[in-house]
């Protein structure tokens, strides 16, 4: 009997050791394979195509007899979740071993790397132009266009930086690429460093994710001689949440305080080391195979508007079917809570869901026709991010939320520039006065003033973003914030 | 194992303070001020450079932690789980370090913890309780 269980994270952290252990004591063959990404059913057991979740180490035993179909849910590529989902850069979640490279090139793995290779750096550029791929880190940005700025600078040396340090609530995709599809990232990090000419590569991987630091250390290895000359290194992030701006990520990378800098000197020209940088995101990097592979309009016949391509979409909090749902751009938030995460996990209606992570608004169920699109969620003043949902049911007290979100800034900020590193001591302090029923008016401006200063003062993301969560609160959610 | 071990494998890497400094608090607990006296004057650096850069992570600690550590996500995520009630309702015998961390990457499945590089989901009050009990 062969069996298939996720030796990711999250699977762990659901029991799946235990109930492998089980499996292989009853005398079947265990394959560790990556996520599917249907959290609410790890830890989810593969046996000849059907699925069985959650699995308890007490439901093995009827399992390997045969008699397990109380928690069955058929066969799993079948599952609606899955069957609704455009993967192309989680097409192997679920089905490979992460770490084996023959299921790697079974899977057309390296095939953008030998198609970019056949192509030539120029025409690698113009293909990454053409699909319309944006940093998925969050900032949106043409991802060809940076490339082809790294690319025209003059420089000994050049760099690809890889950012792996996911902080952001209600995130999990770049941590679910580097456990289930290592080879893919390092793939696409080889490609980037083909087309602008850079021969070494970091991927700054946060410390908090230990697992990812392991599988990518080990895949790395596994694939030096397939990438080579291009060479990959991994660096651990030491805990500061800033370090996911790029160039506070990069200061890190030199050894420095993980301060911002101002731009320009943007790190396309004057990145690591001050040498022309390529700095992207997981999802961005690790997407490059497929566009190479099956060629840029493929990708671009996907989305909407300026957002061409898929979007790999993580849904979490209270919410009952949590997990990764890659889409084509266009899909409404409703469709995303409701239809496919099923309501709150609590039973209870949803009240607000956070898109984007720690520095993305609140938005209430009246927002819920907005279809998931970068331009779509600025013009509801919010912002997709990295593409987290976070879903609060009725029992959520907004103005603790909005507290929260200037108490986050404040402890995280680096202290380089004063709009955020006071503005969010001060919003914290206002925040409490609100919350006390103190000059609840007047104070409720002064943080709507102060939010203006963080927004259009801050130096990076996290002191000019905290300001959506704070006012989209206030504005959605007035009911909590006491009588003015 | 000594810091000048420790130096001594990351010789000649790029940007190496911060690979250094993992494994000094690896092998030590903490990254001690003689430890910083000696990085400092190994990369040619002040030591007030290298206070600097320890003293911006988290994960580097200037005194070693005695207790048993257990990170627990307080992050929006794990809010919307119940993590706080959940905290609020842990008898705290100050025998076990409780730290907040933002964010394991568990967010469908919180509240979440970490114990090592042991990660834990789902957890309600009785499971968090035991988990505290077992360090």
């Amino acid at each position: 009997m062969k069996v298939r269980i996720s030796d990711d994270a999250l699977a762990l952290a659901c029991g799946a050791d235990d109930v492998a252990a089980a499996f292989e004591a009853a005398g079947a063959d265990v394959e560790r394979t990556s996520s599917w990404g249907m959290h609410w059913l790890e830890p989810l057991v593969e046996i000849d195509g059907i699925g069985y979740g959650p699995v308890a180490v007490e439901d093995v035993a009827s399992l390997v007899s045969g008699q397990g179909a109380s928690v069955s849910i058929g066969v799993i590529a079948d599952h609606p979740f899955i069957a609704r989902q455009q993967r192309l850069t989680f097409a192997r979640a679920g089905k490979t071993r992460p770490l084996n490279l023959a299921d790697y090139e079974a899977t057309g793995g390296w095939a953008g790397l030998r198609q970019a290779r056949q192509l030539g750096a120029e025409a690698v550029i113009e293909a990454l132009i053409d699909s319309g791929l944006r940093g998925r880190g969050g900032a949106g940005f043409p991802a060809g266009i940076k490339w082809r700025t790294v690319a025209h600078a003059q420089a000994d040396q050049k760099y690809i930086v890889c950012n792996a340090d996911e902080g952001d609530s209600g995130t999990f995709a770049d941590r679910m690429v580097m456990e289930g599809d290592p080879f893919q990232l390092i793939e696409g990090m080889a490609i980037a460093g083909f087309a602008v000419g850079a021969t070494k590569g970091y991927v700054y991987i946060r410390s908090e994710y230990p697992h990812a630091i392991q599988k990518m250390q080990a895949a790395v290895r596994a694939c030096a001689h397939i990438v080579a000359p291009f060479d990959v290194e991994i660096r651990v992030g030491a805990g500061a949440y800033v370090c996911g701006e790029e160039t506070s990520l990069l200061n890190s990378l030199e050894g420095k305080r993980g301060e911002v800098r101002a731009k320009p000197p943007l790190p396309a020209l004057e990145g690591l080391f001050g040498k022309p940088t390529v700095v992207n995101n997981v999802l961005t990097l690790a997407t490059v195979p497929w566009i190479m592979a099956h060629g840029a309009q493929a990708y671009a016949d996907y989305g909407m508007g300026r957002s061409r391509g898929t979007m790999p979409i993580q849904i979490a909090g209270n919410v009952r079917f949590g997990g990764l749902f890659e889409t084509a751009f266009g899909i409404t938030l409703g469709e995303l809570v409701t239809d496919i995460g099923g309501g709150a996990a609590s039973g209870r209606p949803v009240r607000a869901v956070q898109v984007g992570g720690p520095l993305g608004a609140y938005h209430p169920p009246s927002q819920f026709d907005t279809p998931f699109d970068y331009e779509s969620f600025a013009e509801i003043d919010g912002l997709i991010g990295h593409g987290g949902l976070v879903v609060f049911d009725d029992s959520v007290d907004m103005a603790k939320q909005a507290r929260f979100a200037m108490e986050f800034c404040a402890a995280e900020s680096c202290g380089k520039c004063t709009p955020c590193r006071l503005g969010s001591t001060r919003g914290l302090e206002t925040l409490d006065h609100i919350v006390a029923g103190d000059n609840v008016a007047q104070n409720l401006a002064l943080v709507e003033d102060l939010c203006d200063t963080m927004k259009f003062g801050s130096l990076c993301a996290l002191g000019g973003f905290t300001p959506y969560p704070v006012l989209s609160a206030i504005k959605h959610f007035s009911e909590d914030f006491g009588e003015r | 194992m000594t810091v000048q071990d420790i130096l001594d494998r990351h010789r000649g890497i790029e940007g190496a303070l911060l690979p250094i400094l993992h494994d000094v608090q690896a092998a030590f607990g903490h990254v001690s001020e003689e430890a910083i006296k000696t990085i400092a004057s190994s990369l040619n650096l002040t030591r007030a450079e290298v206070h600097g850069v320890v003293s911006f992570y988290h994960d580097f600690k200037s005194a070693p932690e005695g207790r048993p550590v257990l990170k627990i996500c307080r992050a929006e995520a794990c809010q919307a789980r119940g993590v706080d009630a959940l905290v609020s309702e842990l008898a705290d015998n100050g025998r076990v370090k409780l730290e907040t961390v933002y964010c394991l990457g568990l967010c469908s499945v919180g509240p979440a913890a970490m114990t090592g590089d042991k990660v834990h989901a789902r957890l309600d009050t009785a499971k968090l309780q035991a988990l505290v009990d077992s360090l």
